[in-house]
């Protein structure tokens, strides 16, 4: 139950950071809030000697019980090991801000607030075993990444990307709530646990191909896969320590966490293998290629951050291709999960640095355009030793953890290309020639990214600032991450044996019963030259020489038309549904009343008919019908003279006239069928009508008093006709089919022993049923007060009252 | 301005009796015969509207000094107040009471609780056709 408290620790310290920010303006508020990530980060490496060893830890806190709605701490290798990402790399990314953001200029209390909501968030997303906690926690990540991307909300960049990134994270965020409902349907149950323990039951379900891939919307557009990493770039306007922390390291791993975290329950399936891998893949190729396209230092960072999410997914899939082999445990299979995470961890490291060096860079030189950068190894050699590192390391060299994690990446390509399962076994080795030119450009992009920043010409007079070292403070965070990128390689399997392999061990419990299960031993130098390395050293052959001749083809990338971009696409269709709503509802919404007339009377007549025709009520009988006397017959016929003498009138006096006519001839028709209450009250009425007729026909105005027909309406006539038979027989075939008798016996029997009254109408009216009457007086005084109102009160213009003035 | 319709004037003045009369008539035999609140007020509007046929608004208002807003009010509060005092009783909402009394004048009569309920009819009525019909014809 505390580690369910402490997921919400940052949210409750944000409730101080205001008047932090407010009252002690002196001190930077990010000293106080970097206590909280660090000491949560303290917390969970006490759960590391546990989890090592297979155990899990798992606290509980009641939230809905009726619907079995718990708020959980599930803590297993793989939510420990993104718990202690979530805290330590916000904790660096805390420091790295304090010199980033300048307390003076900058609203830092929004800052740090909007921070630690994302850090409740993400830490929720991760130990959620509750689906319908961790769809919460997952959309308190989209909108604090929207509060984050729009921090600087005067931009229009800002708004836009946070906009963008909105719209596209929430879209998968429902679809995904969509699968996990399914889930439920399928297995009954909210927990991930539970699911996992009775996967093979929910293989077999209908549903299971629909939460499939709904699930996995859900994960690709948050972890910015194709084709929905076009929010990712756009998210660059977001400062630095955001995207180092958010657009890095942690929320685009959310998606390759929920991978991860439903591989036990979908890689069962083909769909999974494929639709993972193949879309991993293709991210991968197509983030590494448009990232040497770009001239903005994060732009570069941001694609490569798809890039490499693209081949940590790939790795997912691969990992759960896995399930499908015999004694995978003993080949080659075992290490594509091992490899995901294991780059994961790696990425994390080695792009927050990255990351933070890009601000770096901008904040000492006020541009972060790579053409107008160069040279700058002599002014800043700290930073420039830091982006080394990283860059070296995302580009798969030694001796960084960068290698390591990309010769695990080929192996389990490699693993691929031998699977068969499913598909045609060429499929598998187009994959692992995507993934090797994927691999070329990332070379390409990472040497593109610093050398083109810190080497060649320095150019003074391009830069809004004059470059110099970064203050040491704002070196700290980057160095730390770029000392763990190195010490990754020289002990890889420290690190493995404490993080990644109880994490492996959760994502693939088909083949793991506890971590020590795990046989991986990552080494640098295997003794004896692998195909892995081989393709290595073609990697380094083939990017050496494509940098090299980069000037020569980069003009390549103009070539391409853009118009077919994926960002075309989606500002076109934004810009359609925008105005295609628009169009579709001015297309109907014509403020005419009477096409509204026209769609509410059809629709009427539609849906009575159509329902009378589907259940078959038309019924016509005449049985018990009363015998019809000649002054009926008299009165009806006045009556549809009357009426007709309405509708064809040339003038309208003569039509106010003939409704008076007809009123009068209804009040005597309420006399031949006995109604004498009825006819009183009709006569005095209409007689009132009829005056204010003929008062609103006196004011109309001189010029619009035409008293030409009106004109005949073919569509108007149609409607009306329908409406009139529509309701002749549903008047007719009720009438015939009266399923109870009435209740007016009742009233016959007991007026005067009930009630003490002689006059059954007026009984009704004020004992039986007076309430009724009671609401339609009040509907008189509403009626007479509205005109007094209407009259009295003219309100020609805003705050111009009434006549006296 | 309409001091020549000496005819109208003076015939109004007996027949405003007459309706009136018949209005109150037909008010309280609503509850045997036809009639009631409703059409007894319709009925004591349309005397009230034949007074200022013949006469101005000024007189009327002069002769009758009723604020009809606050008629309306009172016909409402009335009707309500009859609703909800079988609550006092115990009884539910809107449960008349009626009995059979031996008074001065009338002799053998029956009251009933309907009749104070009509009666707020009766006001509202008269309250909101006057009040139409006024505002309607004191505007220019």
């Amino acid at each position: 139950m505390i580690s369910v408290l402490l997921l919400f620790a940052p949210v409750i310290a944000a409730l101080f950071v205001p008047f932090l920010a407010n009252r002690l303006r002196g001190i930077h508020t990010g000293w106080f809030v970097l206590a909280v990530p660090v000491l949560l980060f303290i917390y969970y490496l006490g759960f590391l000697p546990q989890v090592k060893d297979g155990g899990v830890h798992i606290g509980e806190l009641a939230w809905i019980p009726s619907y079995g709605i718990t708020l959980t701490s599930y803590i297993d290798g793989l939510s420990l090991l993104f718990s202690l990402l979530i805290t330590g790399i916000g904790s660096l990314v805390v420091l790295y801000s304090i010199f980033y953001l300048d307390k003076e200029k900058e609203r830092l209390g929004n800052f740090y607030v909007y921070l630690l909501m994302f850090m409740t968030a993400m830490l929720g997303v991760v130990q959620s075993d509750n689906m319908i906690a961790l769809y919460g926690f997952w959309e308190l990540t989209s909108i604090s990444s929207f509060l984050l991307i729009g921090y600087w909300y005067t931009r229009d960049k800002s708004r836009f990307g946070a906009l963008k990134s909105m719209l596209i994270t929430v879209f998968g965020g429902l679809m995904m709530l969509g699968g996990f409902v399914l889930l439920y349907i399928m297995g009954g149950t909210f927990s991930v646990r539970e699911l996992v323990s009775m996967a093979p039951e929910l293989a077999e379900h209908s549903l299971f191909t629909w939460a499939l891939v709904l699930l996995l919307l859900g994960a690709f557009t948050k972890s910015a896969q194709f084709p929905f990493y076009i929010w990712l770039p756009d998210a660059m306007e977001a400062p630095t320590p955001v995207s180092a922390y958010l657009h890095s390291a942690t929320m685009v791993k959310a998606g390759l966490y929920l991978v991860a975290r439903f591989t036990p329950i979908f890689a069962a399936s083909e769909i999974w293998v494929w639709l993972v891998t193949s879309i991993g893949v293709l991210t991968l190729f197509w983030g590494s290629f448009f990232a040497v396209k770009q001239t903005d230092l994060k732009g570069i960072l941001a694609f490569s951050t798809v890039s490499q999410l693209g081949l940590i997914m790939s790795l997912l899939g691969a990992a759960a291709a896995a399930f499908h082999v015999d004694g995978a445990a003993e080949t080659m299979f075992k290490y594509a999960g091992f490899a995901a995470i294991f780059h994961l961890v790696n990425h994390a490291a080695f792009k927050g640095s990255l990351f933070m060096i890009a601000g770096i860079v901008d904040h000492e030189t006020g541009t972060r355009d790579i053409r107008k950068l160069g040279g700058l190894m002599a002014l800043m050699p700290v930073t420039f030793t830091i982006a080394l590192v990283g860059s070296l390391s995302m580009a798969g060299l030694p001796p960084f953890g960068g290698f390591l994690s990309k010769e695990l990446f080929l192996t389990g390509m490699l693993s691929l290309g031998e699977l068969d399962l499913f598909a045609p076994a060429s499929w598998g080795t187009v994959l692992l020639v995507v993934a090797w030119i994927a691999s070329v450009f990332t070379f390409i992009y990472s040497f593109y990214f610093v050398l083109r920043t810190f080497t060649g010409k320095h150019k003074p007079d391009l830069l809004p600032k004059s470059a110099h070292e970064a203050p040491a403070g704002m070196l700290v965070s980057p160095a730390v991450l770029g000392l763990i990128v190195v010490a990754i390689f020289f002990v890889p399997n420290f690190i493995g044996d404490w993080i990644v392999k109880p994490a492996v061990a959760a994502v693939q419990p088909f083949m793991y019963n506890s971590p020590a299960d795990v046989d991986v031993h990552v080494a640098a130098w295997h003794g004896h030259v692998t195909p892995e390395l081989m393709m290595t050293i073609g990697i380094v052959i083939a990017g050496l020489v494509l940098y090299w001749l980069l000037p020569k083809w980069q003009g390549l990338y103009r070539a391409f038309p853009e118009y077919l971009t994926l960002n075309k696409f989606y500002d076109s269709s934004m810009y359609f549904a925008e105005s295609g709503m628009n169009r579709l509802s001015r297309s109907y919404m014509d403020g005419q009343i009477r096409s509204y007339l026209i769609y509410m009377f059809s629709g009427i007549v539609i849906i009575v008919l159509g329902s009378m025709i589907a259940k078959d009520a038309f019924q016509v009988s005449f049985e018990g019908t009363a015998p019809i006397g000649p002054a009926e017959v008299g009165l009806l016929l006045v009556l549809v003279a009357s009426v007709v003498t309405t509708l064809v009138a040339r003038k309208r006096l003569t039509a106010i006239i003939a409704l008076g006519a007809a009123g009068y001839v209804v009040a005597l028709l309420f006399v031949t069928f006995k109604a004498p209450d009825l006819a009183l009250t009709q006569l005095v009425i209409e007689t009132v009508s009829v005056a204010l007729y003929l008062l609103a026909f006196y004011h109309l105005p001189k010029m619009s008093r035409h008293d030409e027909k009106r004109k005949f309406r073919v569509g108007n006539a149609l409607i009306a006709a329908a409406v009139g038979l529509m309701m002749a027989l549903l008047a007719m075939s009720s009438a015939s089919q009266k399923a109870l008798p009435s209740i007016s016996q009742y009233y016959k029997d007991t007026v005067y022993s009930e009630a003490g009254g002689g006059n059954i109408v007026n009984v009704i009216l004020v004992d039986y049923r007076g309430f009724d009457t009671l609401f339609e007086i009040a509907v008189l005084s509403i009626a007479a007060i509205g005109i007094l109102g209407l009259i009295r009160l003219r309100l020609t213009r805003k705050g111009d009252s009434g006549e006296k003035q | 301005m309409k001091n020549s319709d000496v005819i109208i004037q003076t015939t109004t003045k007996v027949v405003f009796f007459i309706i009136f009369l018949f209005a109150i008539h037909i008010f309280f035999a609503g509850h045997y015969t036809p009639g009631g609140g409703f059409v007894g007020g319709l009925l004591t509007a349309s005397a009230l509207v034949l007074l200022l046929l013949a006469f101005d608004i000024r007189t009327v208002k002069k002769a009758l000094p009723f604020n009809y807003t606050v008629i309306i009010g009172i016909g409402l509060i009335l009707a309500l107040g009859t609703a909800s005092a079988s609550i006092l009783f115990d009884v539910p909402f809107f449960t008349h009471a009626y009995d059979y009394f031996k008074l001065p004048l009338f002799g053998e009569t029956s009251l009933h609780s309907a009749m104070l309920f009509d009666l707020g009819v009766y006001l509202v009525v008269v309250g909101a056709t006057m009040n139409i019909i006024l505002s309607i014809g004191s505007d220019d």
